[in-house]
């Protein structure tokens, strides 16, 4: 019997282990909020919230406990407010009113894309100059990223913004 | 009930049977016969290598990147075809040579990849990878070889981890951390085998890290000494930097391996931009930015510097390290270094057991930043219309941020007493400084850049032959639709290999007068250094071929701004090795 319950424990050491995996590391889901980088207060995120001249770098939140998803740095989201005059029809599916949310790392070495071209209205990295498209699922528009910022569609639920559904494709690179 | 019943009966049965034990592993195959003849690579072979060895980076510790061998020569060389070719399985660029000790090769890929390869026939020996984690901060997703000691072989993976390897297995023998990934610190660069230790840098500049060359012991993985390249409060060099905590994240990476000096102990390492890149924001020279510094590989003491430009404003890495050449200068010969910098200078100095001393320095390429050189001390005066800043735009600042040359290493050769460049010209910049706040592994640059092709250009990548005794440039052969990021091989058979080419070549120059003798498409672009050996007496020529990381981003910003005149280079990686049959 000790031996049976011995083997049953090792059987289950692997999905204790999963289940305990840091909820902070965890993809965004639906119906999480969005703070701020560096917001201690956790305020969600409203539409207004985000300036029209710059995006503005965030973390999920799962809504329920309140625990922002920082653990991963893959779950940066850039949000950008735009014309939402200007937004292909594709992309305004994916969009909260005027404002869209994508990966905010490269998809060619894994930066954080943190520059922004206002004339151009171009999301912008600033390791390898790749310029993504904000307005057209950031699509690559120059530089040697090999596809898109994933999207992270989302809405406005209550007057913040939040996740409608996960990120359109894998974030990150491919290492090699 | 009777299931009940049955159930019972199911669960008595299974908890009285007895525990079967798991069936044995299978036995091992038996161990190739070329790696149980496997021969340590001992420091007396690293200082002496044999003609027909490649056991380091760059063959040997001077860093000339020279093979004496002489069966493929000038006269044979258009008869050079592949003997095999062996496909790695990753993308990304592809940096590293091949190494061969005893008929055994071997490469370091992109993914944390080292490949042990049967150099005769290319069958796979053994292959090791290290997952690397999903969120890794790797900027420069690539390698640029091994080190072999012993009966070792040495990465130094990604994620700022130090492995050292069975050469027999592929197994790991220990690992160290070297750094925290998650705060910037990735390694790129091949590690350097000198004196027992195992030494390596960290990149990051882009993430405001504060660089360093550390020792670890090549047989117990413990840490010997680390050397900042960045100076903390009293120390030398600090004066150089403001009162403030900028040298906390003030840059100064390294991220290719340096070269060595047995007599003086000395090893010469090269150093990356400030962090962040706008000068402005952290006032003053910055040592040991932008420099070479000269550490002792016993005990970590920094022995000597030179720095190529102060305050670098520009994004020019200096990591290059200069190769080690006794050339002749004003009747006298010149215990030396030549640097070909990243700023578009190339630089005489001289080294000593306590210094680095300024020789000479001039541009190879188009330079309009240095108004001129101070002739003793070589510090350049700079033009301060071409220096971007916080909230400034510079323009026409040439060369780019991607230098006159980067990373791929020149090559020396003894014969006709010239070093080999491969170069990019007629490629400038246009910088703007913006406001940027620290955060651990987040890019720390705070600037946009524009590449800007001079107007009637009529070529960007070229092969520049310089003779070091005289200083003059000797002849040039120019790419007139491609870019180069080719690292360069020197033959005693008279000749200079290199790839770096957007046509997936390698090319074989007469290395007195720079004709092309011969070409060759491989399936990718070639980045790496090509190295050259022999097995039973035939010479071969190696090479991997797989273009990605900064060529891939020189060669989509040049296609945007012709319009197509630089299309997408396959990408995908392999070895080549070449013969003359």
């Amino acid at each position: 019997m000790r031996g049976a319950t011995g083997l049953f424990v090792a059987w289950m050491t692997p999905v204790l282990s999963a289940a305990q995996t840091d909820r902070t590391t965890g993809r965004p889901a639906k119906g999480d909020l969005l703070v701020k980088v560096g917001d201690a207060t956790l305020t969600p995120l409203t539409i207004d919230d985000i300036p029209t001249t710059a995006p503005l770098m965030a973390w999920p939140m799962n809504a329920a406990d309140q625990i922002v998803r920082s653990g991963s740095r893959l779950n940066r989201v850039l949000l950008v407010r735009l014309d939402r005059e200007a937004l292909a029809t594709g992309t305004r599916s994916l969009a909260a009113g005027n404002v869209v949310a994508y990966s905010a790392i490269c998809t060619h070495s894994g930066c954080d894309v943190g520059g922004w071209i206002a004339d151009a209205q171009q999301l912008y990295c600033e390791c390898h100059e790749s310029k993504f498209d904000p307005r057209d699922g950031a699509r690559v528009t120059d530089g040697p990223a090999p596809r898109s910022l994933p999207a992270l569609p989302i809405e406005v639920v209550d007057g913040v913004l939040v996740v409608a559904r996960p990120f359109t494709s894998r974030v990150g690179f491919t290492e090699g | 009930m009777r299931t009940l019943v049955l159930a019972a009966a199911i669960v008595l049965s299974a908890e009285q049977r007895p525990v079967v034990p798991p069936p044995p592993p299978p036995p091992p195959l038996p161990m190739p016969a070329i790696l149980q003849a496997y021969q340590p690579v001992t420091a007396e072979r690293l200082l002496k290598p044999a003609d027909g060895e490649w056991l380091m980076i760059r063959r040997s510790y001077d860093g000339w990147g020279y093979s004496p061998l002489t069966q493929i020569n000038t006269q044979n060389v258009a008869r050079l075809q592949p003997v095999w070719v062996f496909s790695t399985g990753a993308v990304n660029g592809h940096e590293a040579p091949p190494l061969v000790n005893n008929g055994v090769m071997f490469v370091s890929t992109p993914g944390n990849q080292v490949i042990a390869v049967d150099a005769r026939t290319g069958l796979l020996l053994w292959r090791y990878r290290r997952p690397l984690m999903e969120d890794a901060v790797v900027l420069h997703p690539t390698t640029r070889g091994v080190a072999l000691y012993g009966d070792r072989v040495f990465l130094a993976a990604n994620e700022a981890v130090l492995v050292a390897l069975d050469a027999k297995t592929g197994k790991e023998v220990w690992t160290a951390d070297v750094a925290d990934n998650q705060s910037g610190y990735y390694m790129s660069l091949a590690p350097m085998v000198a004196e027992g230790n195992v030494i390596i840098g960290a990149s990051g500049g882009e993430l405001g890290i504060r660089g360093f060359v550390a020792a670890y012991d090549a047989e117990t993985g413990a840490l010997r000494w680390r050397t900042y390249t960045v100076p903390a409060p009293g120390e030398p060099g600090s004066e150089t930097w403001p009162k403030g905590d900028q040298w906390k994240t003030g840059g100064a990476p390294v991220w290719v391996t340096g070269n060595f000096d047995p007599q003086s102990h000395l090893s010469y390492w090269g150093t990356g931009n400030g962090g962040p890149w706008m000068g402005d924001q952290r006032p003053g020279d910055n040592l040991f930015t932008a420099s070479t510094v000269a550490i002792d590989v016993r005990t970590g003491r920094m022995a000597g510097h030179f720095q190529y430009h102060p305050n670098d404003s520009w994004d020019w890495d200096e990591v290059s390290p200069p190769i080690l050449v006794d050339y002749q200068r004003n009747g006298r010969t010149v215990k030396g270094l030549v640097d070909v910098a990243r700023n578009g200078y190339l630089w005489f100095l001289e080294r000593s057991d306590s210094a680095i001393a300024f020789v000479e320095g001039k541009p190879y390429v188009k330079q309009t930043v240095f108004k001129s050189l101070d002739p003793k001390t070589g510090r350049p005066d700079v033009d301060p219309d071409r220096k971007p800043g916080t909230g400034t735009k510079a323009e026409n600042i040439c060369p780019s941020h991607w230098g006159g040359k980067n990373w791929p290493p020149i090559a020396f050769s003894p014969q006709t007493r010239m070093i080999y460049i491969p170069a990019n010209e007629n490629l400038c910049d246009s910088i703007t400084g913006v406001e940027v706040e620290y955060e651990p592994g987040s890019r720390y640059i705070g600037g946009t850049s524009s590449l800007v092709l001079t107007p009637g250009a009529d070529h960007v990548g070229e092969v520049q032959a310089w003779n070091v005794d005289t200083g003059q440039r000797v002849w040039t052969h120019t790419y007139s639709h491609s870019v180069n990021w080719g690292s360069m091989l020197a033959t005693g058979g008279g000749l200079v290999f290199s790839g770096g080419t957007g046509d997936r070549k390698l090319h074989a120059f007469d290395a007195a007068n720079g004709t092309l003798l011969w070409e060759f498409p491989t399936n990718s672009g070639i980045l790496g250094p090509p190295s050259s050996f022999t097995i039973d007496g035939k010479q071969f020529i190696a090479v991997q071929s797989g273009w990605g990381v900064d060529s891939r981003s020189m060669q989509s910003r040049l296609n945007t701004l012709t319009r197509g005149g630089y299309p997408e280079v396959p990408e995908g990686g392999a070895i080549w090795v070449f013969a003359v049959p």
